[in-house]
């Protein structure tokens, strides 16, 4: 089953068994679908509850706001991550901050899912991983769709965490497989974080941590790791990456003491920087190397396909970092 | 163009001619209490007892207590940052609003709110201009499919249509027929802007672009109002069918505390067009016979509610 199709069957599934869920986006309805076609077949099941919607994405947001403020379940697609920017005061301001700025928790179950990151020649409106500009708002849980966390059950958590969430979708994960590490790697979940591993995960050289969009990219950073370098590494991929609980984490980390941090945005103040810091609190004195950091160039992404690859993390990227840590 | 903008440019004018109608004692006295709180409050920031800022709403008072018997206990509401007469008329609690914008105990949200971010029951104010128009949408969504014969109201300033929100919830309220109603207080400025100033066109102009009904009331007289206001909210309420109600209101106070850079010409027709002054005028007996009375009653609560413990609040962090 494919990534996309694993998401579609959740949303049917929640819309089905849940009356109070709701879901609202641009060009959602059927026979269109949405721009990546993750709402498929939606519209037509459940037309009073799932809404195209007007050019507005504030609006949107704001309205899932309203909804979730009565006790339903909203969930809002932004057509691309980038497009966000337009709904952050409803999310920062309004829903995030309801949480807790009334004296009482106050619950608000809300998803707002945006497809993200490039390797699609879109250009640069169209490509951005926005994850750092939500990174450390009270009241804002951050996931992201991965291959190996089923998004039903990541739906759920979503909204039993009674707060807004954002659900960052890498775009070129809908058309990959999901629970496929490929032939030569076994993979299992411990608490939040699926393990990618050869036999043993207690035997890595080096622990990569990387969301989601990225597993596809380590992993075959792994591959040639293990083929040509003969270094082992365990991949970790987290489904709720802020906050992020790092017990799963540690003990890895420190057995191996040497991680690498992946994620898909510019370096600096972002993700990576984050785990980094906490993995060095943690561990200090530990870590043979300081965590190494994998981002994208500091730098808008380029449409065409050649310029886009220079900016982008690559299987490269990911690779000459490991190495770098290991002190190869 | 020119005959648009004088028929409907901010409010100024004289004192409406003809007098005001006898109220019934309940909304003289709702009136006066939200005249006399306010007023408290601005005593209490003049003798430093109290911190951060807030946003009286003297000399429109009115509104909010026109509107109160035509909502339902199970409409939703939804305030902006000159909301305390909007709470009361509501929610009859100055105690609690006292206690929220001082930090003590009783207070509606522990002090965490403050005078700007309220939530009781089905009333919610926050502090972002035109944010909760789209929220109220979202309410009213849902009201439409669960609760039918409710509705979302909310409430907004003239200069708060600047903010791109108010027009994207407009045009789905309208699309998809929610029971929204949008009360816009036109005072004539935001903060120390005219409204000649920040808005092209009209209220009634941006209302109609998206099929909204539009009312325009300039009366003070809360029973006129009330008999105007009745068939619009049956409008939303019945047929869902959104509606912009706007009032030509008079901002006699501050836009915050002691920040009125108004020319005096312009401020002796706000206070012209003062429903307290105009009431006592025409009503003398009626007023002086309550008017004490919930200064008193203010004068007490503030006492009281100053002599309470500070408020106490669990921070949800994680
Ligand atoms: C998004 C946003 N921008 C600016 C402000 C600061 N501010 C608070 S009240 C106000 C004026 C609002 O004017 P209006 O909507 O006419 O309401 P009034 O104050 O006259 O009641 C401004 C600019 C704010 N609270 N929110």
């Amino acid at each position: 089953m494919r990534v996309a199709d694993n998401l579609n069957s959740a949303l049917h599934e929640l819309l089905e068994h849940d009356p109070d869920v709701y879901l609202l986006g641009e060009d959602i309805a059927d026979p269109y679908g949405g721009a990546f076609k993750i709402t498929k077949g939606l519209s037509t099941r459940f037309p009073g509850r799932v809404l195209s919607t007007p050019i507005s994405e504030g609006g949107i947001a704001g309205v899932a706001g309203g909804l979730a403020l009565t006790g339903d379940k909203a969930i809002v697609e932004i057509m691309f991550g980038d497009f966000v920017a337009l709904a952050f005061d409803q999310i920062v301001n309004f829903a995030s901050k309801s949480v807790a700025m009334y004296g009482k928790s106050l619950p608000l179950r809300m998803v707002v899912r945006c497809p993200t990151g490039g390797g699609r020649g879109y250009g640069p409106t169209h490509s951005q991983s926005p994850h750092k500009h939500f990174i450390g708002i009270p009241g804002l849980s951050l996931y992201e769709v991965s291959p190996f966390h089923d998004n039903r059950a990541v739906l759920r958590e979503m909204f039993a965490r009674q707060e807004p969430c954002i659900l960052f979708e890498d775009k070129v994960l809908y058309t990959r497989h999901m629970y496929d590490a490929g032939e030569l790697f076994k993979w299992d979940v411990d608490r939040d974080v699926a393990r990618v591993y050869l036999d043993d995960p207690a035997a890595a050289d080096c622990v990569i941590i990387a969301p989601g969009g990225m597993a596809h990219r380590a992993m075959a950073a792994m591959r040639g790791l293990l083929l040509e370098h003969e270094v082992n590494c365990l991949l970790l991929v987290p489904s709720r990456i802020h906050p992020f609980d790092l017990d799963p984490v540690i003990p890895h980390v420190a057995r191996a003491g040497a991680a690498v941090v992946c994620e898909d945005g510019p370096g600096g103040a972002g993700w990576g920087a984050e785990v980094a810091h906490r993995l060095h609190t943690a561990l200090w004195g530990r870590l043979a190397r300081p965590v190494g950091t994998v981002h994208a160039r500091d730098c808008i992404i380029p449409a065409a396909p050649h310029l886009e690859k220079e900016i982008l993390v690559q299987e490269s990227t990911i690779r000459q970092t490991v190495l770098e840590v290991l002190g190869g | 163009m020119g005959d648009v903008l004088t028929e409907e440019a901010g409010p100024g004018g004289l004192a409406q001619l003809g007098g005001l109608s006898r109220l019934a004692d309940d909304d003289l006295r709702t009136m006066l209490l939200i005249r006399h709180f306010e007023l408290k409050l601005l005593d209490l920031f003049d003798r430093g007892e109290l911190s951060g800022t807030t946003h009286t709403c003297l000399g429109q008072e009115y509104v909010p207590v026109a509107l109160a018997p035509l909502l339902a206990p199970l409409d939703h509401v939804f305030s902006n940052h000159r909301g305390h007469g909007h709470y009361i008329a509501r929610h009859h609690d100055p105690h609690g609003l006292l206690a929220e914008i001082m930090g003590r105990e009783g207070a509606i949200c522990a002090g965490v709110g403050g005078s700007q971010h309220i939530h009781r029951d089905r009333y919610l104010s926050t502090g972002v201009q035109g944010e909760s128009v789209p929220v109220a949408a979202g309410v009213a969504l849902h009201l439409k499919n669960r609760e039918v014969g409710s509705l979302a109201c909310v409430y907004i300033g003239d200069g708060t249509f600047g903010e791109g929100a108010v027009y994207e919830a407009l045009n789905m309220a309208v699309l998809w027929r929610l029971p929204l109603l949008v009360v816009v207080e036109n005072n004539g400025i935001a903060q120390s802007t005219p409204t000649g100033s920040q808005m092209s066109g009209t209220v009634r102009g941006r209302a109609e672009a998206f099929g909204a009904g539009h009312t325009r009331l300039t009366s003070l007289d809360v029973n006129e109002l009330r008999t105007g206001l009745r068939p619009v909210v049956d409008l939303v309420r019945h047929e869902h069918r959104p509606q912009v109600v706007e009032f030509v209101t008079h901002r006699v106070g501050p836009h915050s505390k002691g920040d009125d850079t108004r020319p005096a010409q312009v401020l002796r027709e706000a206070r012209s067009n003062d429903w307290y002054d105009l009431y006592a005028a025409a009503h003398p007996e009626h007023f002086s016979s309550l008017d004490a009375a919930q200064r008193e009653l203010i004068a007490d609560i503030a006492e009281e509610v100053a002599a309470r413990p500070l408020s106490t609040w669990e921070p949800p962090c994680v």
